[in-house]
């Protein structure tokens, strides 16, 4: 099965990134957009037949190494 | 004096430390990082600047789970001295020996120059040479220096005097090149014997070279 992690800047801390690249869309006069977050994309072809396991897994791996929870947030979805 | 220079792939910073700690009279030894232990007589383990494993992931993510990083995480909580220079000090962050993390700079640039430090205290071994409000001059050069902590955590930093070093203009006004929290530069852990910047002291070692403050800074290790 495959899952996939979104890891973002957490919610009050400063994205420069984002930032940068909604001023970018300003310029070329997207101007409604209100807000741009810029996060990474983590996909992964687990061979685990059981969800709850690849869940638990993969949280476990966010947890440990694939967000740095001091400053981010993670999401997991699971893609069957 | 013994200096232990830990050295991950990536790490490009070890031979300047090792020339440093040299010239200051220690022994050295680069210490690769897929060693089980840290040398038993080291007085202090230096994590050294660079791009350990690329920077991949995040800087200094994936160097935490070296083999080494257990001795070293043993070795700190044990008592023994640690710092961690730019990369090294984003490894630490990493690691959980020192609070906080290390952001993309504010700018998006990578900054490569010297920059003034203001020291904010030095009742610690790493800058007790040196007085408060004291003004270094010394070489920044890194993408993910910006130093974020949440409020909570901040007050604490200050309560417990573990902040080390601010940026600063040359009459120790706060200037600050990379976006972070307060201008925070360095930091240290609650016990006084993990120490964590991102500027590179080692880089400062001659006056010919633009600056010979990393001197006294370094050699604040050397008197018990």
């Amino acid at each position: 099965m495959k899952i996939v992690v979104n890891v973002f800047l957490k919610a009050g801390v400063l994205d420069s990134q984002g930032k940068a690249v909604h001023h970018a869309l300003e310029s070329l006069h997207f101007n409604n957009v209100s807000d741009v977050r810029i996060g990474k994309q983590i996909v992964m072809n687990m061979n685990e037949n059981d969800e709850k396991k690849a869940m638990a897994d993969a949280t476990k791996m966010c947890e440990e190494l694939l967000a740095n929870t001091v400053i981010e947030d993670y999401t997991i979805e699971l893609v069957k | 004096m013994k200096v232990t220079i830990l050295q991950f792939p990536g790490t490009n910073c070890e031979y300047d430390t090792e020339h440093a700690f040299k010239s200051l009279g220690a022994d050295t030894e680069i210490l690769w990082h897929k060693a089980q232990s840290v040398p038993s007589d080291t007085d202090l383990l230096v994590v050294a600047g660079g791009f350990s494993y690329g920077d991949y992931l995040r800087s200094g993510a994936i160097a935490k789970f070296s083999p080494v990083m257990k001795a070293v995480i043993k070795y700190a909580n044990g008592g023994g001295k640690v710092l961690g220079i730019c990369n090294g000090f984003q490894v630490l962050t990493e690691a959980g020996l020192l609070p906080g993390a290390l952001k993309r700079n504010e700018t998006l640039h990578f900054l490569s120059k010297h920059h003034n430090l203001k020291v904010i205290n030095n009742d610690n071994t790493f800058l007790k040479e040196l007085n408060k409000g004291d003004v270094v001059n010394v070489p920044i050069a890194h993408h993910d220096g910006n130093y974020y902590i949440d409020e909570n955590s901040l007050q604490e930093l200050y309560a417990n005097n573990q902040v080390l070093l601010k940026y600063c203009d040359e009459k120790g006004n706060e200037k600050n090149p990379n976006g972070s929290v307060d201008s925070i530069a360095g930091v240290c852990n609650k016990e006084k014997n993990v120490f964590g910047l991102m500027p590179h002291p080692e880089r400062a070692m001659e006056k010919l070279l633009g600056s010979d403050d990393g001197v006294k800074m370094l050699q604040g290790f050397f008197q018990a």
